[in-house]
């Protein structure tokens, strides 16, 4: 998707969050100093292994963590200038569904068993516009109908579960957009779905931001998915951006060795067929012992070539190229090299 | 020991009574007569159609078959529901299924969910007892042996799961998990169970002094290589996966599809491969076949599928897969579906697919395309297949 190009600040902000649990394992660093940015109209992808941070960061900006002792949030989080980090929770809970709303992978879990899908939908949109049932059940049903639900009016009065999952997912997008949010992020929301239903679902999303000018996130962990949807890429690993930039830059000029394995270990429709697949050693750290230094550094294959900052020093993620950030401690042109020499090929 | 271990290895079907077992010749198809086929469009040839002469689950096969199943068919009666339904009260979810699996290759079952797939890895390894048609294993028909007499086969055919969480028992080392089916088969192996466990799990690229641990000490990736150490322990020829990598991290999946292929070198292993990943079942597979609804409706090489497919469904699930190129969906042809898969408890008539094909026609309505051999060992069952370039 192409939409304009960014000026001024940034509709939404987040700069230096850090999420962290304390559990009775030790502290979780879950998210640790991220920063991006989406503009109106725009998609971000967040790409990265599962316990990466992907769905903390996002249940952070739609204030959805609980407040406390266990939980620390740190850093700024700005909705079209307003910092949510410090903002009141009753106005938080006012700005997630009317400016935000968000979709989750498993929509079963997230919807009520026991109310149809009409009756949850009006309730949604009954929270923040003052109008009748008979006027949101209305709008309900032009809203199934958006998502593509075949015969809305009658689907209305189904229960979560005599939907398929496709149409749970659509369901549970027609209750997000509901009321024309600015954000929307969406949390795997194809990751339980058959390709050819995601495929229909990730068309829905590129309407409905033709049609809202919305700014979307999407968090997944399918490269193919980003690279269909999003206008930047932000890699996540270990609760930290590794790598961050506009898609077409960073699938053709990737800079961080992590976003190279990635990469290499995908099997992918558009390439000759190879022998032996290409992996990343070893297995995502716990989010309690992350690595010191680049927290990359035990699986990379040229931490030698960093030296001893690799497992010392966190390296910062810097800007290498026009809006292309990276997180490694290797010279640019290096990067470059591998990247041309060593990792091309072998994509 | 063994009613403990029912976690730890693939137990018999239960309450297979409930099923009706019919006998081994199974019931004709309603697959029409050759004669009434239409001679096939476009691109391809209408002369291998007859050439090739094969009929809806009854592929053509060469080489040295391990595995064959012919018309296979699985009925799960619908017990409870008050809405009275058109036709057979029962899902339809395997219907008149057939392919072989010469030894040493591995063919790769995709397909949306719901159309089969699992429940016909469940029958080849007779988990479940099929309502009709056969499977035969190792020149023997298996289609219904007993509980007991399917004992020594669970030595032969192993099985490895989606969900490495569920699929061990938290409760039992590892050393006991991957040594329960040798346990089960009362086999000892040279050098005894023990070591042979140790050597196992060494094999699968885990430490073998983690004998004594738990499950619940493993990552996602590692327990799966648990899974695969005990479908290994009792040297099996068929290994059904359903699934294996699925639930992993894109890095850890790499690892795990290497240890699969390099397992399959080293001990001349099988494999049916079940998966939704389209690009994973073109690395691993040598052929594939298609299923939607229940039945199989396109049976081919690697090469000819992914190159050369010829079926719309095909062409639709190709065209959904996700290139990691930004560039990419620019040149690329997009074919969406309408709708969803409709119930297998009540087929469309005729072509299965013609609710969502594009290029349904009246006879697509009315007559069932029957799975034909169209260029040799490249069977589609499509009135009108060609190919279409859609990655
Ligand atoms: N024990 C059962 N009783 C009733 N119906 C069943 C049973 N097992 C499977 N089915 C039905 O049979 C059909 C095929 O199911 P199967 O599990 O084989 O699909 P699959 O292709 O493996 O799907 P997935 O990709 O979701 O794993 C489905 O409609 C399913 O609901
Ligand atoms: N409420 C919580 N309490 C403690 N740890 C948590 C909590 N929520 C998430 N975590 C941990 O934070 C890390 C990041 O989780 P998450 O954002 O869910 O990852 P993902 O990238 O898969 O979405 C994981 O280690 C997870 O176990
Ligand atoms: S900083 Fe060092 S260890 Fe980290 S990614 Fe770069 S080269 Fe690898
Ligand atoms: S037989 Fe007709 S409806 Fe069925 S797949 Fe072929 S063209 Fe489509
Ligand atoms: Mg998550
Ligand atoms: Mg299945």
């Amino acid at each position: 998707m192409t939409g304009p190009a960014p000026t001024g600040t940034p509709f939404l902000q987040v700069r230096d969050l850090t999420v962290s649990f304390r559990t009775d394992d030790g502290v979780v660093h879950a998210v640790d100093k991220l920063s991006f940015s989406v503009e109106r109209g725009r998609t971000l992808g967040i790409v990265g292994e599962s316990g990466s941070g992907k769905s903390v960061t996002s249940l952070a900006i739609m204030g959805l963590h609980r407040r406390g002792r266990r939980v620390g949030i740190d850093g700024e989080i700005r909705l079209d200038g307003e910092d949510l980090v410090t903002a009141a929770a009753e106005r938080v809970r006012g700005l997630r569904g009317r400016r935000m709303a968000m979709i989750f992978q498993d929509p079963l879990s997230s919807m009520h068993p026991q109310f149809t899908v009409g009756e949850q939908i009006v309730e949604a949109y009954r929270v923040h516009n003052r109008v009748s049932r008979a006027t949101a059940r209305r709008r309900a049903t032009e809203l199934l109908e958006l998502v593509g639900i075949p015969e809305p009016a009658r689907r209305l009065d189904d229960y979560p579960h005599q939907f398929s999952g496709g149409m749970r997912q659509r369901a549970m997008i027609a209750m997000a957009v509901s009321c024309n949010p600015e954000l929307l992020i969406a949390d795997e929301p194809t990751t339980a779905l058959d390709v050819t239903v995601q495929a229909q679902i990730l068309d829905l999303m590129r309407e409905l931001q033709k049609e809202f000018n919305s700014a979307i996130i999407i968090i997944t962990h399918d490269l193919g998915v980003v690279a269909e949807i999003s206008d930047d890429i932000l890699v996540m690993y270990a609760g930290q951006a590794m790598e961050h930039g506009p898609v077409e830059e960073v699938f053709a000029h990737a800079e961080h060795p992590y976003t190279w394995g990635l990469l290499q270990s995908i099997t992918r429709l558009d390439r000759q067929l190879e022998t032996t697949l290409r992996t990343i050693p070893g297995s995502p750290p716990s989010l309690i012992n992350v690595p010191p230094g680049c927290p990359f550094h035990p699986r990379c294959t040229y931490r030698e070539l960093a030296g001893p900052a690799a497992s010392t020093v966190r390296p910062p993620l810097t800007e290498t190229s026009p809006g292309h950030r990276v997180a490694c401690h290797l010279p640019v042109e290096q990067r470059r090299r591998l990247l041309r020499e060593e990792v091309t090929p072998t994509l | 020991m063994t009613d403990n271990l029912t976690k730890d290895v693939p137990s018999p079907p239960a309450g297979e009574g409930a099923v009706p077992a019919q006998a081994t010749d199974a019931p004709a198809t309603d697959a029409p007569a050759t004669g009434a086929v239409p001679a096939a469009t476009g691109a391809v040839p209408a002369a291998t159609a007859e050439a090739g002469g094969a009929t809806r689950g009854r592929p053509a096969g060469g080489g040295d078959e391990l595995v064959r199943v012919t018309d296979l068919t699985k009925l799960f009666p619908v017990r409870r529901g008050t809405l009275v339904r058109r036709g057979a009260g029962a899902v339809r979810a395997v219907d008149g299924v057939g392919f072989a699996i010469d030894r040493g290759t591995t063919l790769g079952l995709v397909g949306e969910s719901g159309s089969g797939k699992s429940t016909t890895g469940r029958l080849i390894s007779r988990l479940l007892e099929p309502t009709s048609g056969s499977v035969v294993f190792d020149g023997r028909d298996i289609s219904h042996l007993s509980t007991r007499e399917l004992r020594p086969l669970r030595r032969d055919i192993q099985m490895i799961f989606q969900d490495p969480y569920s699929s061990l028992n938290p409760r039992h080392t590892i050393g006991a998990i991957v040594a329960a089916p040798l346990r089960i088969q009362k086999q000892v192996p040279r050098g005894g169970v023990r070591n042979r466990v140790r050597e196992l799990l060494e094999l699968v690229g885990l430490n073998p002094e983690h004998y004594n641990r738990y499950p619940n000490e493993f990552s996602g990736g590692q327990r799966q290589r648990i899974g695969i150490a005990r479908a290994l322990a009792t040297r099996p020829k068929l290994i059904i996966a359903d699934e294996p990598v699925s639930a992993l991290d894109v890095s850890i999946r790499a690892q795990i599809i290497n240890l699969l292929d390099g397992l399959r070198t080293d001990f001349g292993l099988t494999y049916l491969f079940i998966a939704h990943d389209l690009s994973m079942v073109r690395h691993l597979s040598d052929r594939v076949a298609v299923m939607y609804l229940g039945q199989i409706i396109e049976l081919a090489d690697r090469t000819d599928l992914f190159e050369g497919a010829l079926h719309p469904y095909t062409h639709a699930l190709l065209s959904a897969v996700p290139i990691p190129d930004p560039t990419s969906h620019r040149r690329r042809e997009r074919i969406r579906l309408r709708d969803e898969v409709p119930s297998p408890l009540d087929p469309p008539p005729a072509c299965r697919f013609h609710p969502r094909c594009w290029k349904a026609q009246e006879l697509c309505r009315t007559e069932a395309p029957p799975l034909l051999e169209r260029t040799p060992g490249h069977q589609v069952a499509c009135h009108f297949p060609e190919k279409r370039d859609v990655v």
